[in-house]
């Protein structure tokens, strides 16, 4: 029998979910004994794959290509986890959400320049007008916030989780 | 003499003095019933609807703060309508201003946090509004950032009733209200306020708090003396 694929996603956040993640320490290759790490910052495969059972997202939608991303991550995933405080709230990525991407862009790129002022328009994603919680965009199964989670309520979920349990999230709080 | 009423909360039967409130007799009996702006050691107000229950041969939700016992009163204070409502409540506190927990001073002191957390609220079905919201720094010793401020108004009360200085009120209304300093002065320009810090010391979150603190540091460490100060207060006759 194939193990359950598990991916993890990272959008508009610091990457202190996922290193939240990683604190589990020695639990981590418990998890992984009973499931497959198939896609994520912390392997390298470079395709987002089909028939994930469970992703941990990661972030806020922000930009086109957060938002192109989590609607293919969507339909490729049975349970979707919105992982922590910027996917559950958008949290510190939305803090410009009331200043509007112009005036943020303006601050940024041309206010507080000396040297090749310019707003960045090639390569670079562009923003969407407000950085959402992934939950305002796509259907999530489950959510888990705090910033970041801890390891321990990381670790109890995934082992819901695996074993066909509703998660439990308890002691999960905004912040911390 | 004051005569003792009895009354049943949650199917249990407890007693409480006449002049009790829901709220107290709850408390006196370690029924946890959920509140954010009611604080012991100033009078209650109402503000936040989260101590909501439900009193039977009424059909209007009651605040519990605000409701004095009566006899054979039967109270309903937890059912899965009132955590529904509750749980509405603090989600509404939560987006109708700008709460970002990871860079706020109250950073796990904070009782909006605690209440999502012991309502079991783990996201908003509601979009954020966002709104454009000031701080005012101009204070020597405090700042208040009107972002985390949920209208509780124990800063209107504590400075009224405890330091009787009344530098607090309230201006505006619906989303654009807003708590101010001396008729809407900049705090630092006060005449009236002492800078006691008792407003500071009451606040259930990170609106109010001391400079210099950091992110997280901002605990409320001396909020217990209230009640005691009210005594005080009450015996000078004040
Ligand atoms: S006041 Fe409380 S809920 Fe609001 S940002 Fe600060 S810690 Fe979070
Ligand atoms: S510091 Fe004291 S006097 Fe000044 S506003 Fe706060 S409670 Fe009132
Ligand atoms: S500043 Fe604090 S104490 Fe005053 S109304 Fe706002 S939340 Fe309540
Ligand atoms: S505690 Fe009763 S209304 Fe706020």
């Amino acid at each position: 029998m194939s193990l359950p694929r598990v991916a993890t996603v990272w959008l508009d956040g610091c990457s202190g979910c996922h290193m939240s993640l990683v604190d589990m320490d020695e639990r981590i290759l418990d998890i992984f004994s009973r499931a497959d790490l198939v896609y994520g910052p912390l392997v390298d495969f470079k395709e987002f794959p089909e028939d994930v059972d469970v992703c941990l997202v990661e972030g806020a939608v922000s930009s086109e290509e957060d938002l192109h991303k989590i609607r293919m991550v969507r339909e490729r995933t049975k349970t979707l986890v919105s992982f922590g405080d910027c996917a559950v709230t958008s949290n510190v990525p939305g803090m410009r959400n009331p200043i509007g991407v112009g005036p943020l862009l303006d601050r940024a790129y041309l206010e507080n320049v000396t040297l090749n002022p310019g707003i960045p328009s090639d390569i670079v994603p562009k923003l969407l007008p407000i950085s959402t919680p992934v939950h305002r965009v796509v259907k999530v199964d489950v959510f888990l916030p705090g910033c970041p989670p801890s390891a321990d309520l990381i670790f109890t979920m995934l082992d819901d989780l695996l074993a066909g349990r509703v998660p439990d999230v308890a002691g999960s709080r905004f912040g911390r | 003499m004051t005569t003792v009423y009895t009354l049943r909360i949650d199917g249990r039967d407890v007693a409480g003095s006449e002049d009790a409130t829901v709220l107290d007799v709850a408390r006196e009996n370690g029924i946890d019933i959920p509140t954010l702006c009611h604080l012991d050691g100033i009078t209650d107000r109402g503000a936040c609807r989260l101590c909501m229950v439900e009193i039977t041969g009424s059909n209007k939700l009651t605040p519990a703060c605000m409701t004095k016992i009566v006899e054979g009163m039967e109270v309903t204070a937890h059912s899965d309508r009132l955590l529904e409502y509750r749980r509405a409540i603090t989600e509404m506190l939560f987006v109708e201003r700008n709460h970002i927990c990871a860079v706020c001073v109250a950073n796990n002191h904070c009782e909006l946090q605690d209440t999502a957390e012991e309502l079991g609220l783990t996201h908003f079905d509601l979009p954020r509004i966002s709104p454009k919201v000031d701080i005012d720094a101009s204070h020597r010793l405090f700042s208040i950032d009107h972002n985390r401020c949920i209208l509780c108004l124990r800063c209107v009360r504590v400075c009224d009733e405890i330091e009787g200085a009344h530098t607090w009120d309230i201006m505006h209304r619906g989303l654009d209200t807003r708590v101010q300093t001396d008729m809407g002065i900049p705090w630092g320009e006060s005449t009236t306020c002492t800078s006691c810090g008792k407003c500071v010391q009451v606040c259930p979150t990170g609106a109010l708090f001391e400079k210099g603190r950091a992110v997280a540091r901002g605990s409320k460490t001396r909020r217990p003396f209230l009640p005691w100060m009210k005594v005080v207060a009450e015996e000078r006759g004040l």
